[in-house]
Formats: C-alpha cells, sequence, structure tokens
C-alpha cells in the first residue's frame, strides 16, 4: 500500500515533537486594539466598510454575549481564556482589497506555497496536470482576512457565488441578509454568539438552482499573528436542485501560548440540494506537554430546508489541543438526509470533545453517523452526540456507529450518545465499540515483515477505512498521511 | 552448521515469576528438511514458534538460537521475518478494514525494502497473487476483505499459507495448521504446504496429530515434553504414537 509506506517516511523524516506546519510568517500586519468591547467591534465593522444593519448585528451579538457564560459541560479541562488580551482583529498590511494575484504580498504567496496551498490558478492548473485531479478553487484567509480567491471567474460563468464574505455583504446584501445567522442563531451558544460580534472572514457560496457546481470548492484558513483569536464565519447556500462540494483546512504556527479559534458554518440546502462539507482540521496541538496548541470552539450545522436536500459533514481531526465541535443537521424538509462522517485522533496531551447532532423534524428524514475516535499518548477523545426526533418527524431513521480505538494505555475515549424520541415510529440504531490496538495484532503484523509504525499505520488506516472513502479523493490521500503524522511517537 | 540451529534453549515467561516453558531444547533445521513436532498439550511447542518468531512476553535464559549462522535471538520481530522467518499462526489474527490484498503487499514491500530490494510493481504484485490464490482455492473477493475478518476456520489457514507462498521465507513454521480444520480443507492446505517445499527452505510443522502428517509427510518427527525434545525419530516414529500415544513420555518427565 503506497499511502502506508509513503506516510510512514513522512512520519521517520521529522521529530516527535514536530507539526509540519508550526512556522511563521513575518510579516507587517494591522491589529485593533487589545481586548474586547463595541469599540473593537465598530473597528472591525469599519474596516470591512460594512452597513449599518450588520454592525447592529455584531453590536447586538456583543451585548448579549456579554451576559452569556462559557459552556463547561464537555470533557475537555482548560486554564480560563483571557478575552480581555487578545486581539480579535489582524490583517496582513496591504492596499485594500488586491485586485490581482500580483498584488499580493510575496510573504504571503510564500506562506500558501510552503503550505502547498496554490493562489495562482496558473500554478493550481500546472498542479492539476501532474496529479490528474480535478480543479479546486479556493479561498485564502490569512488570520482575519481573505487573501486570495482563485477562480471566481470562472465559477460565476456557471452563476456560483465564491467570495470572502466580507465583500459578499457588499456584492450580495440580500443575499447575506436573508441567511445570515438562520442556521446558527446569534444567540446559539456562548462561542457562535462571540463569533457573531466579531467574525472577520470566511467564505461565502451559493450555487443557485440546478446547478452542480462545476469544482470543488475549499477555504484554507491560517492562524499567523500571535494573540490573535481567529472568527471566521462560513455561509453555504445551495438552492433548489443544486450540489456543491467544499472543503476546508487549517493551520497554525507552533507557539507557546493557546489561541482562540472560534469559528460558525451555516449551510443551507433547500429542496433537492445536496452539500458535501468536509474539514481536513490540522490546526496545532501543542507540544507533547500540552504547552501552547490552538483552542478549536466550533459551531458548524447545516439546515436541510428543502424537501429531499441533504447534507453530508466529512471530519478529519488531528489538531487542536482542545476541540469543542459538532457539526449538526437540521432536517426540516421532509425525506431530507443528514450525514456525518468523523474521524478524530488525539495524541499528546490533546482533549477533543467531538460529535454531531442530527435533528429530524421532517417526515421520513434519516441521518447516518459514522464516527472512529482515536486516542493515544495521554489524550481524552469523547463522541457526544445528539439524535432527537420530533413529535411530527414520522417514520425517521437514524444508525450511528461509534468506534473507538486506543493506542497505549494512557489515554481515554469515551462515548456519550444522546437520544430522544417523541415519534413513536422513529427508528434509531446506535452500536459502538471500543478496542485497543492489541499485541496480537502488532506482532502478527510485524511476523510479517511491518515495523512497529507501518504496523499500526495499517491498523490505523484499516480502522478509519469507511470515514476516508467519504473524502473527496486527493483529500483521502492528504488524511491518510496526516492521521500516521498525528499518531507519530504513540507506539512504543 | 545448520541454516536453523537451535541449541540447548531455555525460556521462560517474562517477569520475575515467570514459569520456564523451553528446558534445554536443541534442533537443527537444513535447506530442504521438513522437521515435524509433536508432543501433548503443555510441552511447549506453540511457545518454541512464538521464541523463534520473537514474541516479546518471553525471555530466553540460556542457549542460542541462530539463522545462517546469525544470532536470530537480537533481531525485531520484522527483521527476523525479513530474514526470511515466517510463522503460520495457530489462530490468526484479524485486522479490519485492511484487506488482504493490501496487507500482502504491504508485508511483501516492508520485506523487500528491508533486504535492500525494489518494491514489487503492481502488475507483477497482482500477477504473483493471482497464482498463487488460485492453487489453494481462495477467491478474490476473499482477497478483498479484510485480513482474517469472517473467514471460516478453513480460509484463515488457506489464507496464512497463501501468505507464505507470497513472502517465500526460509524457515516457515507451522504451529498447529491442521486444527480446526475438516479433512477436504486440510487436503488443500497440505497440498498448499506440499507445493512450497523446496530444497532452499526449512520447515517446522508442529502439530498434535499424526494425521496432518500423512499429507505433509516430514523427514524427521521429534516428539517434544516438558520443554525439551525427548526422542527424534523418522516418519514412522509418527506412527508409533498415534498408536501408543505420549503416555510413556509423560511419565519420563513426571
Amino acid at each position: 500500500m503506497p499511502a502506508v509506506q509513503e506516510t510512514v517516511e513522512q512520519v521517520r523524516s521529522i521529530d516527535v515533537d514536530q507539526y509540519k506546519y508550526g512556522f511563521f510568517t513575518d510579516i507587517e500586519s494591522e491589529k485593533a486594539p487589545k481586548g474586547l468591547d463595541e469599540d473593537t467591534v465598530r473597528f472591525i465593522s469599519a474596516k470591512k466598510n460594512e452597513p449599518e444593519w450588520l454592525l447592529e448585528w455584531r453590536l447586538d451579538a456583543f451585548r448579549r454575549w456579554q451576559t452569556m457564560q462559557e459552556p463547561k459541560w464537555a470533557r475537555v479541562d482548560y486554564p480560563a481564556i483571557p478575552y480581555q488580551e487578545l486581539y480579535y482583529y489582524s490583517a496582513p498590511k496591504q492596499k485594500a482589497g488586491p485586485k490581482s494575484i500580483d498584488e499580493i504580498d510575496p510573504e504571503i504567496l510564500a506562506t500558501y506555497e510552503k503550505l502547498g496551498i496554490p493562489l495562482r490558478e496558473r500554478d493550481a492548473l500546472l498542479g492539476i496536470e501532474s496529479t490528474g485531479g480535478s480543479r479546486v478553487a479556493v479561498d485564502a484567509v490569512f488570520d482575519s482576512v481573505s487573501v486570495a480567491t482563485t477562480f471566481k471567474e470562472e465559477l460565476a460563468k456557471a452563476g456560483v457565488i465564491f467570495m470572502p464574505i466580507s465583500e459578499a455583504v457588499r456584492e450580495h446584501p440580500e443575499l447575506v441578509k436573508k441567511y445570515l445567522g438562520s442556521v446558527v442563531p446569534v444567540t446559539d451558544n456562548f462561542f457562535a454568539t462571540l463569533n457573531s460580534a466579531v467574525f472577520s472572514d470566511g467564505s461565502f457560496v451559493y450555487v443557485p438552482k440546478g446547478v452542480r457546481c462545476p469544482m470543488e470548492l475549499s477555504t484554507y484558513f491560517r492562524i499567523n499573528e500571535r494573540n490573535t483569536g481567529q472568527f471566521e464565519r462560513t455561509l453555504i447556500i445551495a438552492d433548489e436542485g443544486s450540489y456543491v462540494s467544499y472543503l476546508e483546512g487549517c493551520t497554525a504556527p507552533m507557539r507557546d501560548e493557546n489561541q482562540l479559534h472560534a469559528a460558525v458554518v451555516e449551510l443551507v440546502a433547500l429542496a433537492d440540494a445536496e452539500i458535501k462539507y468536509s474539514t481536513v482540521q490540522n490546526w496545532y496541538p501543542g507540544d507533547s506537554q500540552g504547552k501552547g496548541g490552538i483552542f478549536n470552539f466550533v459551531t458548524k450545522r447545516g439546515d436541510c430546508r428543502g424537501d429531499r436536500s441533504k447534507i453530508s459533514w466529512t471530519q478529519v481531526e488531528t489538531g487542536s489541543a482542545i476541540t469543542w465541535k459538532y457539526p449538526s443537521c437540521i432536517l426540516r424538509g421532509d425525506n431530507s438526509q443528514g450525514e456525518f462522517y468523523s474521524i478524530a485522533i488525539s495524541n499528546g496531551r490533546q482533549q477533543v470533545d467531538s460529535g454531531t447532532k442530527m435533528i429530524h423534524l421532517g417526515k421520513n428524514t434519516s441521518s447516518r453517523i459514522i464516527s472512529k475516535g482515536i486516542a493515544a499518548g495521554r489524550s481524552d477523545n469523547t463522541y457526544r452526540g445528539l439524535v432527537s426526533a420530533h413529535r411530527k418527524a414520522t417514520g425517521a431513521r437514524n444508525f450511528t456507529n461509534c468506534d473507538s480505538l486506543l493506542i497505549g494505555d494512557q489515554c481515554g475515549a469515551h462515548t456519550v450518545p444522546y437520544i430522544e424520541s417523541k415519534n413513536s415510529s422513529a427508528h434509531f440504531e446506535h452500536e459502538a465499540t471500543t478496542s485497543k490496538i492489541s499485541e496480537d495484532q502488532l506482532f502478527y503484523c510485524r511476523q510479517r515483515g511491518l515495523d512497529p509504525e507501518e504496523a499500526t499505520a495499517l491498523i490505523v488506516n484499516g480502522f478509519v477505512k469507511d470515514v476516508l472513502q467519504q473524502l473527496p479523493m486527493e483529500f483521502a490521500v492528504e488524511a491518510q498521511k496526516l492521521i500516521s503524522v498525528s499518531l507519530e511517537g504513540s507506539v512504543g | 552448521m545448520a541454516m536453523l540451529d537451535i541449541d540447548n534453549l531455555h525460556a521462560k515467561i517474562e517477569g520475575e515469576d515467570g514459569r520456564e516453558i523451553l528446558k534445554g531444547l536443541s534442533l537443527k533445521v537444513n535447506p530442504g528438511e521438513v522437521h515435524a513436532i509433536m508432543g501433548p498439550n503443555g510441552s511447549g511447542k506453540s511457545t518454541l514458534s512464538y521464541i523463534l518468531a520473537g514474541k516479546e512476553d518471553y525471555e530466553v535464559t540460556e542457549g542460542s538460537v541462530t539463522l545462517d549462522g546469525e544470532n536470530l535471538l537480537e533481531m525485531e520481530i520484522d527483521e527476523r521475518a525479513a530474514k526470511g522467518v515466517f510463522l503460520a499462526f495457530q489462530y490468526p489474527i484479524e485486522v479490519p478494514g485492511v484487506a488482504t490484498m493490501t496487507f500482502l503487499r504491504s508485508a511483501l514491500n516492508a520485506q523487500r525494502k528491508k533486504r535492500g530490494e525494489e518494491e514489487i510493481s503492481t502488475p507483477d504484485f497482482l500477477r504473483l497473487v493471482k497464482a498463487k490464490a488460485a492453487g489453494l482455492g481462495i477467491s478474490q473477493d476473499m482477497l478483498k476483505r479484510g485480513v482474517n475478518v469472517g473467514f471460516s476456520g478453513g480460509e484463515k489457514k488457506r489464507a496464512e499459507i497463501l501468505q507464505m507462498a507470497i513472502l517465500e521465507p526460509k524457515i516457515a513454521i507451522l504451529d498447529e495448521t491442521d486444527s480446526g480444520l475438516d479433512i477436504d480443507a486440510l487436503k488443500i492446505v497440505s497440498e498448499g504446504v506440499n507445493a512450497l517445499r523446496s530444497p532452499d527452505r526449512g520447515m517446522i510443522v508442529i502439530t498434535h496429530y499424526q494425521r496432518l502428517l500423512n499429507h505433509i509427510v516430514p523427514d524427521f518427527v521429534h516428539v517434544m515434553n516438558n520443554g525439551r525434545i525427548v526422542r527424534s525419530g523418522g516418519k514412522e516414529l509418527a506412527l508409533e504414537l498415534e498408536a501408543n500415544g505420549y503416555a510413556e513420555y509423560q511419565q519420563d518427565a513426571a
């Protein structure tokens, strides 16, 4: 299996505490004053030339946020977040809104190049020819702003709008106004409300009626600046009968202090539309002693608003010191479908509390949850999920399968499934297993010639196979590599 | 010097109060020879196979094992495999989600790499597997399934022999390969093993019953009891054991 071999070589080539994307780009940036008050919110809004309604929306969120408490129910333990010590806006200094790729600071271009994300369409095309893969349009978000979006024109020909949300606010205010906060309300939860007040940038996608988006869309998030939170906001709308596949990737420099990332992602699928949303999350996880790393508190929710609509979440979570994330589906339309496929890997001192919510409201709605948690080192990995059927959700069906794999004996895996059914015709199935990579499995693989790292990579890849199959091909290969890199040093 | 030379091997279960299981076992295996080791339950047969393969639950306290003159006991498990030690497991282990095909290829390439050889090309590998699998009655479907997952007892044993055929070891140790097999499966497995007999390869066939040795006819038969070999002879010794049982050897030990 070549991917396994490659992975293993990659693992060997780096040191135990090495995070490949941990470099910092030295670039002058413009920040909001430290801390958070109404002026910070006004500063961000002014920076983005926002209309009055959006500023009011933000201020309303900020006022609410001040009355809210940080949620404490997750199985994660972390020091208090010093909200007044953070910067809520940081943007690389440059001429406002680069018109073309040539106006982008070469340092930033170099950063993305180093991360393997081609921002020049020409390069992207070259990359494609050599790999034979399909084309991917990229929106690159650097700290608080989008620095480039590729293939915009070509997408526009198909009627697809793909742009930074800050631009969409100005160019398509009617769409933004209609859908922003319609899936994750301003008041939803502490972190979503904070995001509503200070969100900086993120992607906006609108796929018109009946259009199958001609290429994969992706956003690449990079946190660069010190002591800066990233609060991106993504809004994807698939109009009737349309289809879009979207992928996000994330990395950050290695730093001793923790950094906050509190994003909100809203998906809206109208009748007969389908959205496939994939994430490869590789934020800096902190070092092996638990120093540094990203605090990832994210609210992701999709609304299957129309009949026969479908939303599918696939996530590969390997990074972050703390992960608090539950991509969910509201199955509002009759016969709508929700899916959640997840691989969550924790190593070192990482703490993951992740899962999904499937809220069945419409008739004959169905959902499927496949979650694979892998814990190594001294990490903790919790699956937390809710499947609920409203009393009108006749014929609701869910299948849940949660498997946990433990590597070593100092880590923990936990499964917390909630099931609420108010309709007697609902049919929910739940399966869960916890296993350990056994000495016998390792011995067997090694007796056939695999070294301990190769053996572990092979066993883990087998364990996560059903989820990897859900990822777009190019990313499945990436994800497979990432899995082995994250488990590095776990055998031993 | 013999290809595999086990000399006065003493071993105990790891840990302070570990029981001694091998108590001075000696055996020489040359290329082309098939040695059968028979003996009652608990005589140390399986332990011997695990120690040769390098399982970490045992501690060698005395004696030596060399393969082509090299100290086998100092090598890692996977290093021994690359040097040509193959163990067909009595209870093959499941590896869910990893297709048998993928497993075979990863193993073969890992061994080749360790020996400084080129990885096998995809077409060559597919040809190789197809040819070997057909002889063992292993279907393409079985090759796509997870390693040993949902395999019947007979399928597991056939899969072990397929792995052996692909990996082409120097010394193959078959641990109770006949256990759990009906007569038809036993025939297929035995034919598979016989096809792998070669002037370059030594085999150690561990079994409880003589019936396997009707199919895989050994050059030498050894009786093992209480951690050592208590009697050696030709293939006729197996028949004698079948008739008289192990009782006389067990009395000796008591």
